[in-house]
């Protein structure tokens, strides 16, 4: 597949002419160890929105795409490894997929000045742009997500969670961690109680957690899972008949692959997500014209419109459109990574642009700034539906607890600066 | 031809119980260490630093480590992940505590931190031994995760439960944090490792080494013939773990700058360790070096030809390396128990007798 798209794209070159460089973007992905489940749909996105731009629209702006993909198994030391090997290639952002990764990557990009984009993972406060610079996490981050999972129980119960339990399933690594800031806060705001139940890599072991929950009966358990623990979840909780609508997963722990394992007993299981879910989108059909019915999809074409793989090509659209903000910021259809990072800086998502794209009202419209790498962080609701195997969103996007999160974010920026000696400023 | 001891004379005790008694063995050296340290540090990029040189140079000082004590001193240890996170936290507090101080003396601390931890975790040693003792180091290993991931003040209470290396520098030169050039980081490593096997190959030539080798060989006559059985597992446990202690400080704080416990310092670490140990060499120095090099290379060699020669996709590539790597340890354990510095010392013998083998 790779190789096909290099010599695709690099015939297309030779008969552009004049010699252009690619815009190239390393995918950093996992296709195979525990999470590849999650890794491979979301890799297959990412690569096919880039194919079906150069072979539609010849590239962007007319520079062709060039996507390099490197195996990091989601594993931090290969993911450094990929990182050294691809950015000498002119890689213009990095999207690694990996909250560990994420940590890793975020002191070496900004000392390379590469941006990264972290769309719904990584660390939280990368949405302070004045500190991390060269990090963004729009459209949403864990902390929105959190907010996301009180606010949705609010409003199921009437805006009071007083004496209610809530149980955190987390992964037991940074990714997990995250979220349990934002919700101890919330607790002490709202008045429910939280339990945390960590689960540890790569989460196949769930018996004394869920035995746990079966004994303190909580009203409601959200998780942070990702790769095959979100499937043991989604049984041991079917397994102690838990009910599955008092069951709500982030945006990480709701693809199809997650719920059906279960089978039917996972009907009715929650997830967050920030973006839409679904193939009734005109991009798909695109999609299957120009590049799968003409053999050059990067998996084996079946993904589309599954939850990973719309979030996959959903950040390649995004870095797609980063790339064109770039290229009229600057007035040239070449860009390297520093005109990138002004780019997804200055990026503005609204309706029309995406209607225009073949994929009306799949994300939320927002404005990027250099205070505000984070966006919006509007959080909706999909809920799975056993019977017809789909997802469906019942709650609309909505705006998150700016108080609090926008507290804690100024918080832990403010100590990541002092620790790195960073003035915080927009330049 | 040129591999013989004939010809060259030794005048004095020191001449006679150098390191390496032949001349070529010498010489060889001294281009090694010249080549390292005077040609390599010009030369270097981020890639050859960071993907490459930096994790053979840290993995060889945890295979020394672990071999002082697995194929020494013959107490088999399951729990170098976990001693080697000891000497990343401990270095990550000793960076955070004193941050006026230099790189140097915050590794040595760490090593020594995890000296003592390892020599703790060493005492069942005295009682059981073989499998049972594999079985009291993987408990250290899984505790050590444990608490690591349980306590905050370890981790300074950050959100994350991460800890990431703050800039920190020798002499001015920053050696952790993105902006520490290439060559200072490999350069740094490469002093600890040289330093450290200079030491391992010196320990154990002397005394030390030969009380552990008898430990090793049969305990109950070592004991006999007045080898303090105490003394000696102790001190194996004490210096392997002062070693992987240094190579956790260096893993965290120079080859990759922040870390997570379970993921970076896993049971898979102290496999992997293990591993280079054994298809390396028991109870050799060079093995350790060769062992490190062959499980660190041999992943990126795979991978820079299936992927970027080939042209064939990731995944294909990734699965292949496991069959390649697990093939080749298979291999490896049936052709060649005594590993690739087994290999190493025929060659030498058949040197020796190159070019009139009769």
């Amino acid at each position: 597949m790779k190789l096909k798209l290099t010599t695709l794209a690099l015939s297309a070159l030779m008969a552009a002419g004049p010699a252009m460089a690619d815009l190239v973007f390393p995918s950093l992905s996992y296709r195979t160890g525990p999470y590849a489940a999650g890794g491979i749909p979301f890799a297959d996105g990412y690569a096919d929105y880039f194919t079906l731009l150069n072979e539609r629209d010849g590239g962007i702006g007319g520079v062709m795409t060039k996507l390099i993909e490197c195996e990091t198994g989601y594993n931090t030391e290969k993911g450094v490894e990929c990182y050294e090997s691809t950015k000498g290639e002119g890689a213009l952002v990095y999207q690694p997929l990996s909250t560990g990764i994420t940590y890793q990557l975020i002191p070496k990009v900004t000392a390379d000045g590469i941006p990264l984009h972290t769309m719904g993972y990584g660390r939280t406060s990368a949405a302070n742009g004045e500190v991390f610079s060269n990090v963004f996490n729009y459209p949403a981050n864990y902390w929105n997500g959190a907010s996301g999972v009180v606010n949705y129980l609010l409003e199921l119960n009437d805006g009071d969670l007083k004496g209610k339990k809530l149980a955190l399933v987390y992964h037991n690594s940074a990714y997990g961690k995250e979220p349990i800031r934002t919700l101890e806060e919330l607790s002490a705001k709202h008045g429910f109680e939280l339990s945390l139940l960590p689960v540890d890599h790569p989460g196949q072991e769930q018996k004394s957690q869920w035995l746990q929950i079966r004994r303190e009966r909580p009203d409601y358990v959200t998780m942070w899972g990702w790769g095959v623990m979100n499937q043991v979840a989604i049984q041991e909780a079917a397994n102690i008949r838990f009910p599955m609508e008092n069951f709500i997963g982030v945006w990480w722990s709701g693809a199809e692959h997650d719920v059906m394992s279960a089978g039917d007993a996972a009907d009715g299981y929650k997830a967050l997500t920030f973006h839409n879910v679904g193939r009734d989108f005109p991009v798909f059909n695109h999609i299957q014209k120009f590049v799968v019915d003409t053999g050059k999809a990067a998996g084996a074409g079946d993904q589309i419109g599954t939850v990973l793989y719309n979030r996959g090509m959903y950040a390649a659209m995004l870095a797609a459109e980063a790339v064109k903000t770039a290229q009229a910021i600057h007035g040239t259809a070449d860009i390297d990574a520093s005109m990138m990072r002004d780019g997804m800086e200055a990026l503005e998502m609204n309706e029309a642009k995406m209607t225009d794209l073949g994929m009306p009202n799949f994300g939320p419209s927002f404005n990027v700034s250099c205070e505000n790498h984070g966006g919006p962080g509007l959080v909706g609701v999909t809920q799975w539906d056993a019977s017809s195997k789909t997802w469906s969103l019942i709650s609309d996007f909505k705006a998150t607890d700016g108080d609090v999160i926008g507290a804690l974010i100024a918080e832990d920026s403010a100590a990541y600066a002092a620790e790195n000696k960073i003035a915080p400023s927009c330049k | 031809m040129f591999y013989r001891e004939s010809g060259d004379f030794k005048t004095s005790y020191e001449q006679d119980s150098q390191t390496f008694p032949i001349k070529f063995d010498r010489y060889r050296y001294y281009a090694v260490l010249a080549i390292a340290f005077l040609v390599v540090p010009f030369v270097i990029n981020d890639y050859w630093a960071n993907a490459i040189l930096l994790p053979f140079l840290i993995y060889a000082i945890a295979a020394i480590g672990l071999n002082i004590l697995v194929g020494y001193a013959g107490q088999v240890s399951l729990g170098t992940g976990g001693f080697m996170a000891v000497g990343a936290y401990a270095c990550y507090k000793f960076m955070t505590m004193m941050p006026e101080v230099s790189m140097f003396v915050h590794v040595l601390l760490a090593g020594g931190m995890t000296a003592i931890v390892c020599v703790a975790f060493g005492l069942p040693s005295l009682r059981i031994k073989g499998f049972y003792l594999a079985v009291a180091t993987l408990a250290a290993q899984f505790f050590l995760v444990w608490l690591f991931n349980r306590v905050p003040w370890f981790y300074n209470y950050s959100a994350s439960g991460q800890i990431s290396a703050p800039e920190r520098d020798v002499f001015g030169i920053l050696i952790t944090g993105p902006n520490a050039p290439a060559w200072a980081t490999y350069m740094f490593s490469l002093i600890f490792l040289t330093f450290c096997a200079l030491i391992a190959r010196n320990l154990t030539r002397g005394t030390l080494g030969r009380s552990w080798m008898a430990i090793r060989d049969m305990d109950i006559a070592a004991e006999i013939i007045g080898v303090n059985p105490m003394k000696a597992k102790l001190t194996a446990f004490g210096v392997s773990g002062f070693f992987i202690g240094i190579s956790g400080a260096l893993f965290f704080s120079v080859y990759l700058g922040a870390v997570e416990v379970g993921e970076a310092f896993g049971i898979t670490k102290s496999f992997l360790v293990l591993f280079m140990v054994i298809i390396g060499g028991l109870g050799s120095i060079f093995g350790s070096f060769a062992g490190a090099a062959f499980l660190v290379l041999l992943p990126v060699v795979l991978k820079v030809v299936g992927v970027d020669v080939l042209g064939w996709p990731t995944d294909i590539v990734a699965h292949f390396q496991l069959v390649i790597v697990g093939a080749l340890i298979i291999v490896f354990l049936i052709m060649e128990p005594h590993g690739l510095a087994q290999l190493w010392r025929v060659a030498k013998e058949k040197l020796r007798l190159w070019p009139f083998p009769h």
